[in-house]
């Protein structure tokens, strides 16, 4: 994951994860308002490719609900929505910087 | 540091949230004027978007965290004034939303079978100042005036079939209301074009797969569009294309014999002059409308009458042009003109350590993601200014220490958190026996007789 600073965050996760909840074990600051019922878009992330490519299309609702997404990019997808397989083997996970930047506990990031 | 958030809905609930995990020793008190908490999520999200009220999980958990606290029943600028909370905490965070509408401002709005947008979603959403409106929906033709996702939700709830209604949480009385409605035909009525509707396309989706009713949109009023969102932003582009498809669809085939089915419409470049009164006076039984053209394009473009004018027959009529905020206190500047409190991301301008997020910091506009970021935003504004010296924490502030006092000399009994989980344990079990999540309770007196106050 990039979180909403810059900062790389390397994860690890098991098939079948979501990215949302994955997001959520390791402490970044990804929402799921809906609690994954496609009925929000507050998990919005951009994936990197070729990953991308090897998910399976998002259907209909998803897409719907990312063109409510600030920020919306070619490679957006609504993270409770993406499944973790191995077609994700290294994968970049980027949060979209909604908000302002301020490192609240002094971090300063690191060049990247 | 004690900071204190005016208004439980999510622009508080989000702020809280975000300065309390960002400070670990923040201590954050939400107040809320209705006993319940929630705000929109409660009643402002329609009855069979349960999904989308999942949020209120997220939002319990903030509230029974150690370092939060609750107080509903409590109403600022009233019980307890903006320089007495500013006394009492080092920040205080005006979250309270827009509680009242913007107005057409025409003849007839004030006739039987006129409501605004945001009393009828009030009304079946069990919002306690509603709980009287008593809509007369007799009349087979209702017009909405807007093309907003409000306006949309209000069209879904009248067209709905009622075996579906039967399981949300919508509250009893409306339910029964609905059940002797007469209302087959619901426009969608807005000034402008289809190039500026402000709904979005999962509930244009929903409506154009509502069991029962057909979609009656004119080919005529999407003429070039197609060409015109070649380039479009996607999410404009999407939609206009749902539109457009829509309009090309076959009608449904009724079986003969069988009742007409009920229909809904958008009409365009529409602008309402006057509201008609029946013959007696009495009651609204049309709408004058002037024709309009449009000058610009896109999100600026204007709509300007022709002259030409078009009267439409309906004995319901509801105005869903915006929901508007109000001033709190005269302590706190607000610009009437746009209705928000004048601020720099969320830090209240002219009044060091006073903030506010959502609605009444932006404008009334935006689903749950808009607000949260927003909310998130002002957020930040606080933790720079704890962090940077700009608001003094050496004072100790008494935070509820305080307030509770002042609140007891007036009077005024807080309702907790663990209060409003008695509230809810009641609402859901009385919900069970009929197989809705919950009977919402609409009488604020019946919620303090629950929890014994």
């Amino acid at each position: 994951f990039v979180d909403r600073e810059g900062r790389q965050v390397p994860v690890r996760g098991r098939v079948g994860d979501n990215v949302l909840h994955l997001a959520q074990r390791h402490g970044l600051e990804l929402e799921g308002a809906c609690e994954a019922s496609l009925a929000c878009s507050t998990c919005h992330v951009y994936i990197s490719e070729p990953h991308l490519g090897r998910l399976p299309a998002p259907d209909e609702r998803e897409e719907d609900l990312l063109d409510q997404a600030p920020l919306l990019q070619e490679n957006s997808r609504l993270g409770c929505q993406v499944l973790l397989s191995p077609a994700l083997e290294g994968a970049r996970i980027v949060l979209p910087r909604v908000t302002r930047n301020f490192y609240v506990d002094g971090h300063v990031p690191k060049p990247h | 540091p004690r900071v204190c958030v005016v208004g439980s809905g999510p622009a508080g609930f989000y702020t809280a949230q975000h300065i309390l995990k960002h400070h670990g020793g923040a201590l954050v008190d939400i107040y809320e004027k209705l006993p319940v908490p929630f705000g929109l999520v409660r009643f402002g999200v329609a009855p069979d978007h349960p999904e989308v009220k999942n949020v209120i999980n997220t939002f319990t958990q903030t509230a029974r965290s150690e370092r939060c606290a609750y107080y509903g029943n409590v109403t600022v600028g009233r019980d307890v004034t903006v320089p007495e909370l500013q006394q009492a905490y080092h920040a205080v965070v005006l979250s309270y939303g827009a509680e009242d509408n913007r107005v057409l401002g025409i003849p007839g709005e004030n006739l039987p079978g006129v409501y605004s947008a945001r009393a009828f979603v009030g009304w079946y959403n069990g919002l306690p100042e509603n709980r009287d409106l008593k809509p007369d929906l007799s009349c087979e033709t209702a017009l909405i005036l807007g093309h907003g996702n409000v306006a949309l939700d209000i069209a879904r709830i009248l067209l709905s079939p009622l075996q579906l209604l039967r399981k949300t949480d919508i509250t009893d009385s409306s339910l029964a209301a609905l059940a002797c409605s007469k209302v087959k035909r619901v426009w969608l009525v807005g000034r402008r074009g289809p190039l500026q509707v402000a709904f979005t396309i999962k509930e244009l989706r929903e409506m154009i797969n509502l069991p029962g009713a057909r979609a009656v949109l004119d080919p005529a009023d999407f003429t070039g569009l197609e060409n015109a969102v070649k380039d479009a932003p996607r999410p404009r582009k999407r939609l206009t294309e749902l539109m457009i498809k829509t309009t090309l669809e076959k009608p449904v085939e009724v079986q003969a014999g069988a009742a007409a089915p009920r229909a809904w419409g958008l009409k365009f470049q529409r602008s309402p002059q006057e509201v008609l009164p029946s013959a007696d006076g009495r009651r609204a039984r049309g709408i004058r409308m002037a024709l309009t053209r449009l000058e610009g394009s896109g999100d600026s473009a204007k709509a300007i009458p022709t002259g030409d004018v078009e009267e439409l027959e309906c004995g319901l009529v509801l105005s869903s042009i915006g929901y508007r905020s109000l001033p709190l206190d005269p302590a706190v500047p607000f610009d009437s003109q746009r209705g928000v409190i004048p601020n720099s991301s969320g830090r209240v301008e002219g009044v060091p350590g006073l903030y506010c997020s959502g609605w009444v910091k932006r404008g009334p506009t935006g689903v749950i993601i808009t607000t949260m970021n927003d909310s998130f935003d002002t957020a930040q504004s606080v933790l720079e200014d704890l962090q940077g010296g700009v608001l003094d924490i050496s004072p100790s502030r008494e935070g509820f220490g305080v307030v509770e006092s002042i609140l007891r000399s007036r009077g005024v009994r807080p309702v907790s958190f663990s209060d409003w989980e008695k509230i809810d344990a009641a609402e859901v079990a009385r919900g069970k026996a009929a197989g809705k999540p919950r009977e919402k309770i609409v009488d604020p007196a019946e919620m303090l007789r629950i929890i014994g106050h």
